[in-house]
């Protein structure tokens, strides 16, 4: 097995009584979508805001291409290359879809302390923000509000900026919430896409796109890692399936 | 026409009205204007500093009037010990309120909403006290300087006309660094900051350092305002660090339309302009400024900018 390009050591995170986050450890190995799913409430969205780096856990460690991130602030795991995009949507809304990719662009271009020349002029800018919206279908919103786009173009725009920075590893967290059918299935094409490109952590409720994207799998139930494998192996599993299915299947 | 047209032309407008204003009022022979319109520009200069931060940054500064305090008596100061070098004065005051605003950033960035309101705040009195109660240099009584701003042979401020051009300057060098500056990656940073900061921060930005230093940047042009203001009245006085100078700065902000470079010189002028005539008719000139205030508020929120927009806008369509 390759060594894995984000790994969880014992991780731990309590909310007073509640153990969020009860000794997970997980593997990302590189080059594979792997999501995380589980029922509401079993600690997916705590486990992505630890990983990002929103969240500091109460105990155990977070590697990143083999270094330990623990402790390193939101931003210092962007610069690494640990990127992730937001479950509600989270976009500049004065900024045009354009200046919204462009300002992810302008993240991991280096300092901006820039004073003088015109950022929105900027071709090192413009032009990789011009092409990802391309690629991504958006080429005739460039110009309109973030704020005036309609909810799927958002989430793309979402995941755009999110590519923006040339992340090796992105955290979706629940890239398909709210959107239509149609749109769902369009976004899980360009998911799918990306496979090989760029590594995906993905959180999400949509079980057919779950298994049409991933490679492997994560099953969280009350904050723990009940079992890890390809799809067809967790399908199989007994303990996810009691999870899933409810005490009666017993 | 596109709002950053209408906002170009403005300013041209404004400038090229600033330029000849000068002359026109020598030959209307109300040398009054020049004077005034000195003191507009100046806190003009104050407004479009504040708005840097305010209207592009999101961060309300409340204690804004202590750089220009600071820039003010960082001149009387100097010139108090006779050292009259408008060099050494106008790079003395622009580097006391740089480093003052790096403190007071450092400190109250750390916070935002209410609390950074209110820390500005605090910051902003107590250099008001501390202006009041050093007697050496007038307390609250204030303090006469001797002498204008010496800067050789280039130039004298001894004429109010020099003075009223060296503001213009000034406001006109304050203008185009802005708009570089707002423009500029470092400005989508500030500005990306104000619209969504916890999206700056997952995106891998350092919002802070930025913000710093564009408060930084804030706090020097202020004090820039100051030193100026101190060669026009001749006079150092605590009051001009007064809470409710602050106040009525950020009033110029919201009057003539935040987050653009010319709204608040609009503002400015909208402000003291009215002040000046309505003090003529009425010593309680205040209670028809402030319903003024706040109906340009409620009716407009971008300010007058706004509102000058908003019909050029219906007059092109009707």
């Amino acid at each position: 097995m390759p060594e894995a390009l984000l790994a969880t050591r014992q991780l731990r995170k309590r909310f007073g009584g509640l153990v969020a986050t009860d000794d997970v450890s997980v593997e990302i190995l590189p080059g594979e979508i792997h999501a995380v799913i589980g029922p509401n409430g079993a600690g997916k969205t705590t486990l992505i805001a630890q990983l990002a780096g929103d969240l500091q856990p109460d105990s155990g460690a977070i590697l990143f291409a083999g270094q330990d991130v623990t402790g390193l602030t939101a931003a210092d795991r962007v610069r690494r290359g640990l990127a992730r995009s937001f479950q509600i949507t989270n976009v500049f809304r004065e900024f045009s879809a354009l200046d919204n990719v462009s300002l992810a662009v302008q993240a991991s271009a280096g300092h901006s302390f820039h004073f003088w020349r015109s950022a929105r002029r900027d071709p090192a800018l413009r032009e990789p923000a011009e092409t990802l919206l391309a690629e991504l279908g958006l080429s005739a919103r460039l110009g309109v509000a973030a704020g005036n786009l309609s909810h799927s173009e958002k989430r793309t725009l979402e995941i755009a900026m999110v590519l923006a920075s040339k992340p090796r590893l992105v955290l979706l967290d629940e890239p398909l919430a709210g959107m239509a059918p149609e749109d769902s299935r369009r976004m899980v094409q360009r998911l799918a896409a990306l496979k090989g490109k760029v590594t995906i952590l993905l959180i999400e409720h949509d079980m057919d796109a779950v298994f049409a994207l991933a490679d492997r799998l994560t099953v969280l139930v009350y904050g723990r890692a009940i079992a890890t494998g390809t799809p067809d192996v967790v399908r199989a599993n007994e303990a996810v399936q009691r999870a899933y299915f409810g005490d009666e299947a017993e | 026409m596109t709002a950053p047209r209408i906002r170009l032309v403005v300013t041209l407008a404004v400038l090229a009205g600033l330029a000849l204003l000068p002359p026109v009022s020598a030959a209307l022979g109300q040398d009054f204007y020049v004077d005034l319109f000195t003191r507009i520009m100046i806190f003009a200069i104050a407004a479009v500093s504040l708005d840097l931060i305010l209207g592009f940054g999101g961060m309300v500064s409340f204690g804004h009037a202590a750089y220009l305090g600071i820039g003010s008596y960082a001149v009387g100061i100097l010139a108090y010990y006779h050292i009259d070098n408008g060099y050494l004065q106008f790079g003395t005051a622009i580097a006391a309120s740089a480093l003052i605003a790096l403190f007071i950033g450092w400190v109250s960035l750390r916070t935002s909403g209410v609390y950074f309101i209110m820390i500005t705040l605090a910051f902003g009195q107590m250099i008001y006290f501390l202006g009041e109660s050093v007697n050496q240099f007038g307390g609250d009584n204030g303090l006469n300087i001797e002498r204008h701003s010496d800067f050789a042979a280039f130039l004298s401020l001894d004429r109010p006309v020099t003075l009223y051009y060296f503001v213009f300057a000034w406001l006109a060098l304050c203008l185009g660094l802005g708009w570089r500056l707002v423009e500029s990656r470092f400005g989508m940073v500030i500005r990306g900051a104000k619209s969504n900061e916890t999206r700056m921060v997952a995106l891998g930005f350092h919002t802070f350092r930025y913000k710093l230093v564009a408060f930084v940047i804030a706090g020097a042009m202020a004090g820039v305002a100051g030193a100026l203001l101190a060669n026009l009245t001749l006079f150092l006085s605590p009051s001009i660090m007064h809470w409710t100078r602050s106040g009525e700065i950020m009033m110029m902000v919201i009057l003539g339309g935040m987050g653009t470079l010319i709204g608040p010189v609009l503002g400015a002028i909208a402000y003291l302009v009215l002040e000046n005539a309505l003090s003529g008719f009425t010593e309680h000139w205040q209670a028809i400024l402030g319903p003024f205030l706040v109906l340009v508020v409620i009716f407009s929120k971008t300010g007058l900018l706004g509102a000058a927009g908003a019909w050029r806008t219906k007059s092109t369509h009707a």
